[in-house]
């Protein structure tokens, strides 16, 4: 196994690479560094001068990818693509085009992230299971087809909606959470009970959906037929064997995303105030602060192949059939 | 037993919550302890990007600077017209004249005969900094964290970490430094470049600042101690002087911003430090200063702490103001220490909707009122006027209207072909689309009549703004019934003939005419204000291309000239002068020529004449007809559609006290009171739980199962039937 992550790691270095390069590209395609120069700057009293000397003393100043100017290496070094992006490899993310460093926000708002999204995953992985084995249970049921139906209506509804509604009824008509907000330590129970339960309930639509489809084939196979007819209830044969059997494609679904639960939820935390890293990326675009931009790209793609990564070695764990 | 443990559970449960429900509201988002005290909430929707006070030149920001940072002047908090007075200055410097050989003259001389202006200040003797490690010193006297190591720095996340505190007496040298920053090339301050141009050797300060920069070691930072210029100069401790070319009245202004607050050299050389720079900890991020607040907490993303600076110097509220101040309560604290309030606690709040709720239930104490949100909080009455509605006035509420001191305005490019010059054809064709551009109805329906017709660059309150009939521009307005009238259509399609596009028709194409607006706006609302735009120029039979675009590509536009008609621009004031406004239109700052602010390039020799003119007097009735001759002209030429003064609307819960709106005032803060037990008895009133539908939505769960129960059993069942067969 410890061969087949060197080698996974391996070929994840040239992914990394051809990352950074789409990122910067697509990136300056659409921007100069005089367009972030003046985001920076503000909206009054901006100068040619001062744009200028922006540049200078940001590192902007210089070609893109290939420096006539310079002679050897330098040519390549003394560009805007080495000196901004090429460091990100050694995940020195450097500063943010307004100053800050990026590496000590995203560790700060990296923890809010994960207090709002690890239990909102947990308890709605556990939900969603759940309604999804008892939808298997009352098969061809009024219950199965009004719990289907019922789905397809709650993943019809924005995630908008959801919360709107939901900071209205419990925060504002009940008053029995705050609105919106967060604070440190066991204080932040009280702020992340809302848009936790609203994370799962927005979610039950397609997770139990999708969970029922999978039970549901696990259902058909023969190992169900022999335990029924050895006489195991319906509960314990969903419960325990159909359940088990059904974990790989779960695992597939959700191992992989687990990495990416640092990465925020961008409507969760703009609307419940939460300070994560889910807007991050967002507000980088907006202000076009490339920095940013290209440190959580690169930050994405890592943690997108760590997640591959991680779902490999867990089908190990439970398919003993499968070696890697 | 485990049914007896679960009532046990539920009968807990129940208790624990009754006691939460007793200590107060279960939906207050501030720690429980907090509730019965001082402490004033407010919000903030963008981080502030700087708070270094030779870089920050942003409105939001500036609640923040405004009251940690002081410059030697401030505003009255009272007095209308906005009146400067003394901060850490003993007095409003009056300027002293000089000569080409830096002889005196006399303050009556004409502003062509002087070379230099000395604006020399006094400082008050015994103000001293906020406590602040930059200034803890060792026994010997030497700095205490001036080499701070990876180990010094384990668990240091802001400057109150530290385990030293220090502080020490304001100095005129720290002012001094603080105008040597703005030279400073890192640290690109928005007004070097206006400044280069008024104040003695800031523009070669400049070049040797850069010379000495090329030379540092990395890692490396300039001390600014060692580089003197003429433009600013310590006389001792407590005085120093600022010379500027000619003569600059407005430099008064510019000395109650931030901008010329002092910056103590230790502090920059504190934080110029690797270790903190790494941890966010910057003069941007923890600004020091003598003002009454100073940061304690600064998370951009979550909430930003001002607590009462200990060493504050003292300042009283004010014990006069204009008319109406007293009747309105604004003179009960009068001659009492400032400030009042001793924390203030600002959470981010990025979406409007959970903002207002909150604000609804007494956990903010002042909000704005935004558009989704002015239905529910203002009736306008049959006379235009703004009122609360029912629900806001119940919880004794008030409302504050102010006009700010700024303009919106739709621009013509000067330069432009069609659109642009002096000659009859462009100015009649400028004169017909303000005509056709009814701005009393986009208030209304885009501003929720925040707003109010512009009829020049002028806002009311500054001096040279007037009203009436005197203040109507002729060309756009007929005076009927004592009331400015928009001309009928009838006259902008005959100024359009005259421009030599009759019905909107351009004799070159035999088409409608065609032409392009320019806008940084996006997003639904945009859309829905570029469609009536349209409209407008449908009435005239001209077509409008809309280009929208982002900020940056809109500026670089303007820059280049490369635009025709502009939208979406705007200008707040700097300082309470006309001249702030008048100089958009000057020539000299053409943008396309210059790089000025005149993104119109509007350039007319009379104008410009008259600006020069105006720009060094003082205010009196001989400067007032020069500004209204220059109003003439500019109407007649027309190079905005003069659009609209934005009206900012506020409401305040009854508990805040000593609020009165101001567009110049940069924090309030200082100034306001609160009465936080009537607060904390609102907020428990308003936010009893509700918990009849938890019980509803469970007992509608139960019913909701009991088929499901039914099945299950009966699926049971109908096994153990067949079993035996």
């Amino acid at each position: 196994m410890l061969a087949y992550i060197v080698r996974r790691a391996l070929y994840a270095i040239p992914v990394l690479i051809g990352v950074n390069l789409i990122t910067f590209l697509l990136f300056f395609v659409v921007n100069t560094p005089d367009d972030i120069a003046r985001m920076q700057l503000g909206f009054k009293r901006v100068t040619p001068e001062a744009i200028e000397n922006w540049k200078a003393t940001h590192g902007y100043d210089l070609p893109y990818l290939y420096n006539e100017q310079a002679d050897g290496l330098d040519s390549f070094t003394e560009t805007l693509f080495f000196q901004k992006s090429v460091k990100v490899l050694a995940f020195d993310f450097g500063r943010s085009d307004a100053g800050r460093s990026i590496s000590s926000d995203i560790l700060e708002r990296m923890g809010p992230s994960l207090a709002l999204a690890v239990p909102t995953l947990i308890v709605g992985m556990l939900v969603n299971i759940t309604f999804g084995l008892l939808l298997v249970f009352f098969r061809s049921t009024a219950i199965d087809w009004g719990g289907v139906v019922l789905c397809v209506v709650l993943m019809s509804i924005s995630p908008l909606f959801y919360i709107i509604a939901g900071q209205y009824v419990a925060g504002k008509l009940m008053n029995l959470v705050p609105i919106s907000g967060f604070d440190a330590g066991w204080d932040m129970a009280k702020f992340l009970v809302l848009p936790v339960i609203i994370g799962v309930v927005s979610g039950i639509g397609s997770g139990t959906r999708w969970y029922r489809t999978i039970f549901m084939e696990e259902y058909g196979k023969e190992y169900v037929r022999t335990a029924r007819a050895k006489g195991l209830s319906d509960l314990r044969i969903l419960f325990v064997h159909v359940l088990k059997n059904g974990m790989i494609p779960i695992l597939t679904g959700v191992v992989v995303l687990l990495p990416l639960l640092f990465m925020g939820s961008l409507i969760m935390e703009s609307f419940f105030g939460i300070p994560g890293l889910g807007s991050y990326t967002i507000e980088a675009i907006n202000n076009q602060d490339f920095a940013i931009v290209r440190a959580m790209v690169f930050l994405g793609s890592v943690l997108y192949i760590v997640g591959l990564l991680l779902t490999d070695i867990s089908y190990t764990l439970f398919d003993p059939r499968i070696r890697l | 037993m485990s049914r007896l443990n679960g009532l046990r559970l539920l009968v807990a449960v129940l208790v624990v919550l009754a006691t939460g429900a007793c200590n107060g509201p279960w939906n207050n988002p501030y720690p429980d302890a907090d509730r019965d005290s001082d402490i004033y909430y407010s919000s903030f929707r963008e981080p502030p990007r700087h708070l270094d006070p030779a870089r920050s030149y942003a409105t939001d920001e500036a609640s923040f600077t405004g009251a940690i940072y002081e410059p030697p002047l401030q505003y009255h908090y009272l007095k209308r017209p906005y009146t400067l007075i003394p901060a850490t200055a003993t007095a409003v410097p009056e300027p002293q004249y000089l000569d080409a050989d830096d002889n005196p003259l006399p303050a009556d001389t004409p502003a062509a005969e002087v070379a230099t202006s000395v604006y020399t200040l006094d400082i008050r003797p015994g103000i001293r900094y906020q406590p602040h490690p930059a200034f803890a010193k060792k026994a010997d006297g030497s700095p205490r964290y001036a080499d701070l190591s990876a180990a010094d720095m384990v668990g240091i996340t802001r400057p109150a970490d530290f385990e030293h505190q220090g502080t020490r007496e304001l100095r005129a040298g720290d002012y001094v430094h603080e105008i040597k920053r703005l030279a400073r090339p890192e640290v690109n301050s928005p007004i070097f470049g206006l400044m280069s141009a008024h104040i003695v050797g800031l523009a070669e300060l400049r070049e040797r600042l850069e010379a000495a920069r090329a030379e540092l070691a990395p890692g490396e930072s300039l001390d600014l101690t060692a580089f003197d210029f003429d433009g600013a100069r310590v006389i001792d401790d407590h005085r120093y002087e600022i010379r500027v070319h000619g003569v600059y009245p407005q430099l008064r202004y510019w000395l109650a911003l931030a901008f010329f607050a002092p910056v103590p050299p230790e502090v920059t050389r504190f934080y110029d430090q690797p270790g903190l720079k790494s941890r966010n900890i910057s003069l941007d991020t923890f600004p020091v200063g003598t003002g009454a607040y100073m940061l304690t907490e600064n998370n951009p993303n979550q909430r930003m702490v001002l607590e009462a600076n200990p060493n504050f110097h003292g300042q009283r509220y004010p014990s006069e103001g204009e008319d109406g101040d007293r009747a309105a309560g604004l003179l009960a604290d009068a001659g009492k220490q400032l400030p009042f309030i001793k924390r203030a606690v600002y959470s981010r709040e990025q979406e409007s909707i959970p903002y207002w709720n909150k604000f609804l239930q007494g956990y903010y104490d002042v909000s704005g009122i935004s558009d989704d949100a002015f239905g529910q909080a203002i009736n306008i009455d049959a006379e235009g006027n703004p009122n609360l509605t029912a629900t806001m006035a119940d919880r004794g509420m008030s409302l504050a209207t102010t006009v700010l001191p700024g303009i919106f305005y739709l621009g013509f490019n000067l330069n432009d072909d069609v659109v642009g010059g002096l000659d009859e054809s462009g100015r009649k064709l400028r004169q017909a689309i303000s005509i056709a551009i009814d701005m009393e109805s986009y208030i209304p329906l885009f501003l929720n009549g925040r707003g109010i017709v512009a009829q020049g660059p002028i806002p009311p309150g500054l001096f040279g703004y007037q009203d009436g009939k005197a203040g109507m521009n002729p060309v756009v307005y007929d005076w009927v019934e004592g009331e400015a009238v928009r001309k009928p259509l009838d006259t902008a399609r005959r100024l359009l003939a005259e421009a030599g596009y009759p019905n909107g028709i351009d004799p070159k194409t035999g088409q409608s005419l065609l032409v392009n607006i320019d806008t940084p706006a996006t997003g639904p609302d945009f859309k829905t204000q570029m469609d009536w735009m349209r409209q407008q120029f449908d009435k005239l039979g001209i077509q409008l291309v809309v280009r929208a675009t982002t900020w940056p590509r809109f500026q670089k536009k303007i820059a280049e000239g490369n635009v025709q008609i502009y939208f979406g621009s705007g200008w707040m004031a700097d300082y309470p002068d006309p001249e702030n406004f008048l100089s958009q239109l000057y020539g000299p700052n053409g943008t396309a020529e210059h790089a000025g602010s005149n993104y119109a390039n509007y350039s007319n020799d009379e104008y410009d004449r008259l600006f020069r003119q105006m720009r060094v007097m003082e205010n009196s009735p001989e400067r007032q007809a020069i500004i209204e001759r220059m109003l003439t002209i500019l109407r007649r030429d027309a190079p905005w559609q003069w659009g609209y003064f934005p009206r900012q609307y506020a409401l305040y819960h009854q508990w805040l006290h000593n609020t009165k709106p101001n567009g110049m005032i940069q924090s309030s803060l200082k100034y306001l009171r609160l009465d936080g037990a009537l607060r904390a008895e609102k907020r428990r009133e308003w936010n009893q739980p509700v918990l009849w539908p938890v019980a509803a939505g469970v007992a509608l769960l139960v019913v909701l199962l009991l088929p499901a129960v039914w099945i299950y059993r009966r699926r049971e069942h109908s096994a153990l039937r067949r079993r035996p067969r």
